[in-house]
């Protein structure tokens, strides 16, 4: 295992000039030794660039990777000892499913007796152990992909072991236990793991720390919490949680925040004049009443019962947004007006795109 | 448009895809075909466009006999995973073939309609390789829209896209399907999903429809446990019971005072949904006790694994809750929001639903 450091850029182009030509803007970065990585983000922000230079199988086009202090940047993933698991499982169909698991163990000269142990705690590890002597051809595509994440964390001397979207064929249900599987073996071995997605859930429950990427650029690393709680940017408040976090334009005054023509009290913050955006996510929205402080008025345009809450949509000065409700609370009817309660201490304040500490 | 299954069933040589099942698809409205991968969405879905024709059965569509009629002959739009566009066409010849197809004037106007509804009237003069996944799939949405076919068929529109992608295309898809200009099915893995969509939901799994209805009915009044299982996402926690004097006893010797409907078997299986049980306790309160195994913390809930006495249950947790493994936790939960199920399968008393749902 390793602690894995990156300093570098990388563009597909070369002689980069602007933003844009970049795959990934310089960025420096340490993933801690044994720890449990997310790198989330929309497809084309830069995350597969970034597993793909950790791995080896891509150079940057400048600067450096490092593990534990060594410079590796012109290593290949064996030279620097990384395991992956896919997509879609890599596997052998005409091996049964030990000498699959056993398979990186054998090519890196494993004596037997340990590659029984090994593969025998594994496939323990993963509910795995009935099928050992099964063919891994006559197995559905969920349990294909299982027998991939086995084989990605059977070796116990990897630098690190890399993800990318292992989940996507898996179906819902199976998705709760591997999630739960992979964060158990984690806890038991201690590796350290790199998890490359465009799926929330999975990111923020597989890591300790999740690195929030668009268009080349880390631009939070955070917990969970974090993440959720207080985001860094905007686009981190829109692309965590779902639906992500409400935006109306605001600005500053005096001691309050003027929205929509209303001025509304911000009790104990001044706030910076000029344009500024003012979040609030759907599950802290609350509705008010009739000429209470603090509420701006919005009509409702959709109710959801999306069985464990209700989900109101809300339309105010040509904006939109989302409210979460709790199912046992009384839901109002659509062409209803309500009075949003704009300000919470989760209410956060953005001055370009960035928020006010 | 009346699209009505009578006792369609496929066989493929030894196997059988779907049991012969009987659907009348609301009028105008969406109907999700909900089920993981193989319950026999695709076979259904194949049948219904007449890609597929049924081993049994008969498919009517107004009245009209169609079981035999093929897809040319019907008037359908179809939508798959995979994003499948004209490769030599520009986005606009690809929304405008349906209409060419039918002769339609005015087909300028049509596409620039449809690609602004749908976002890509900025990438009208490119191909669909030149844009992003998400792009295509609104191209391959745009034509199934522009031909106008009573009956659109989506099987799975958008799992290959991101997960951020897929949430504001989903909501604007419901905001079309609206309209009821078509009937539409639309087949997902996820529950989720599902309850999101709304109109109705048909539940299958392994190749048999299970429960047909409004989706919010669906999901609060699922038939039987496996309805249960295929509609919840955190899974349905399902524990054993035994009905003793005064309520039933639990696995571990965990004495419960439920409700019981009239002529309850001896052996019960009861449903608690992850999000009915909360840290606090309130008055009437059933209590879970056990140890955290794992805390997952999903940013507007926490799911918490917990290893008890009953089982393994999963709880879902509004806000962030910061639970090291081993820890003692006891969950709580109001006794009227536990479904009751026959040992067999099926439904006995159904958890009550809050003033919201409508119903009491």
């Amino acid at each position: 295992m390793a602690l894995i450091e990156l300093d570098l850029a990388h563009a597909y182009r070369a002689d980069p000039q602007r933003d844009e030509d970049y795959a990934l803007l310089p960025l420096k970065m340490a993933f801690r030794d044994g720890g449990a990585y997310a790198l989330l983000g929309p497809s084309g922000c830069g995350k597969t660039t970034m597993l793909n230079i950790m791995s080896g199988l891509l150079t940057p086009s400048q600067g450096t990777v490092k593990f534990d202090g060594r410079d590796v940047t012109r290593q290949t993933p064996q030279q620097r000892n990384i395991a992956q698991v896919f997509q879609f499982p890599v596997i052998y169909d005409t091996m049964t499913v030990a000498e699959n698991l056993a398979f990186p163990l054998k090519n890196r000269k494993v004596p037997a007796t340990e590659i029984r142990e090994r593969v025998g705690r594994i496939a323990e590890m993963l509910e795995m152990s009935h099928q050992l002597d099964m063919r891994a051809a006559g197995l559905s595509a969920d349990q294909k992909q299982k027998i991939s994440l086995g084989r990605g964390l059977v070796r116990p001397d990897v630098s690190a072991v890399l993800f990318d979207e292992p989940l996507t064929v898996i179906d819902p249900h199976l998705k709760w236990q591997l999630r739960r599987k992979l964060k158990q073996i984690h806890h038991e071995l201690k590796l350290t793991l790199i998890y490359v997605t465009h799926d929330q859930i999975e990111a923020l429950t597989f890591a300790d720390e999740v690195v929030v990427m668009s268009r080349g650029r880390a631009v939070q690393v955070g917990t969970a919490e974090a993440l959720f709680e207080r985001p860094e940017h905007t686009f981190v408040g829109h692309f965590i949680g779902s639906p992500g976090m409400n935006f109306l334009p605001a600005s500053g005054e005096g001691m309050g925040v003027r929205v929509l023509d209303r001025l509304l009290p911000v009790p104990g913050r001044s706030l910076p004049a000029g344009a500024l955006r003012l979040g609030i996510r759907p599950e802290y929205l609350d509705l008010g009443l009739d000429g209470e402080a603090g509420t701006l008025p919005a009509r409702v345009s959709r109710v959801q019962d999306i069985g464990t809450s209700t989900m109101l949509t809300c339309e105010a000065g040509g904006h939109t947004l989302k409210v979460r409700l709790a199912a046992e609370r009384h839901a109002p009817a659509v062409g209803d007006t309500v009075h949003l309660r704009l300000i919470d201490t989760h209410t956060c304040f953005y001055q370009d795109e960035r928020l006010i500490p | 448009m009346q699209l009505s299954l009578e006792h369609v069933g496929k066989t493929v040589g030894p196997e059988v895809h779907l049991y012969p099942l009987s659907l009348s698809l609301v009028p105008g409205a969406v109907t999700v075909l909900l089920g993981a991968t193989q319950a026999g969405k695709t076979s259904l879905m194949r049948i219904m466009a007449g890609l597929d024709s049924a081993s049994s059965g008969r498919v009517s569509v107004d009245g009209r006999d169609v079981t035999r009629a093929s897809v040319r002959e019907r008037n359908v739009a179809m939508v798959y995973q995979q994003f499948v566009n004209y490769p030599s066409m520009t986005v606009a010849q690809n929304i405008a073939s349906p209409l060419k197809l039918r002769g339609e004037k005015d087909i300028d106007r049509r596409v620039r309609e449809l690609a602004e509804r749908l976002h890509i009237d900025p990438f009208l003069d490119r191909l669909p390789a030149e844009l992003s996944g998400g792009q295509q799939q609104r191209v391959a949405l745009a034509r199934a829209l522009a031909k106008r076919a009573p009956l659109m068929l989506l099987d799975e529109p958008l799992v290959n896209l991101d997960y951020k992608l897929r949430e504001e295309l989903r909501d604007e898809l419901t905001a079309l399907f609206a309209s009821g200009d078509s009937t539409v099915v639309y087949a997902t893995t996820e529950p989720g999903e599902a309850l999101l969509l709304g109109g109705h939901t048909a539940v299958m799994d392994a190749g048999e429809l299970l429960q047909y209805g409004p989706t919010a009915e669906v999901f609060h009044a699922p038939q039987s446990i496996r309805v249960a299982r295929a509609f919840s996402d955190p899974p349905m926690n399902l524990l054993p019971a035994e009905v003793v004097e005064g309520g039933v006893q639990l696995p571990g010797g965990a004495l419960w005072a439920v409700d019981l409907p009239p002529a309850a078997p001896r052996q019960l299986v009861l449903g608690v949904r992850a999000g009915a049980l909360r840290p606090q306790r309130r008055d009437g309160d059933l209590a879970l006790a056990g140890q955290v195994e794992l805390a997952e913390i999903a940013g507007s809930d926490t799911y918490v694994h917990l290893h008890s006495p009953v089982g393994e249950l999963v709880a879902q947790l509004t806000g962030v809750h910061n639970l090291d493994l081993g820890t003692a936790l006891t969950l709580h939960l109001d006794p009227r929001q536990v479904f009751v199920f026959d040992a067999a399968g099926p439904l006995l008393r159904a958890a009550q639903r809050h003033r919201s749902g409508g119903r009491a």
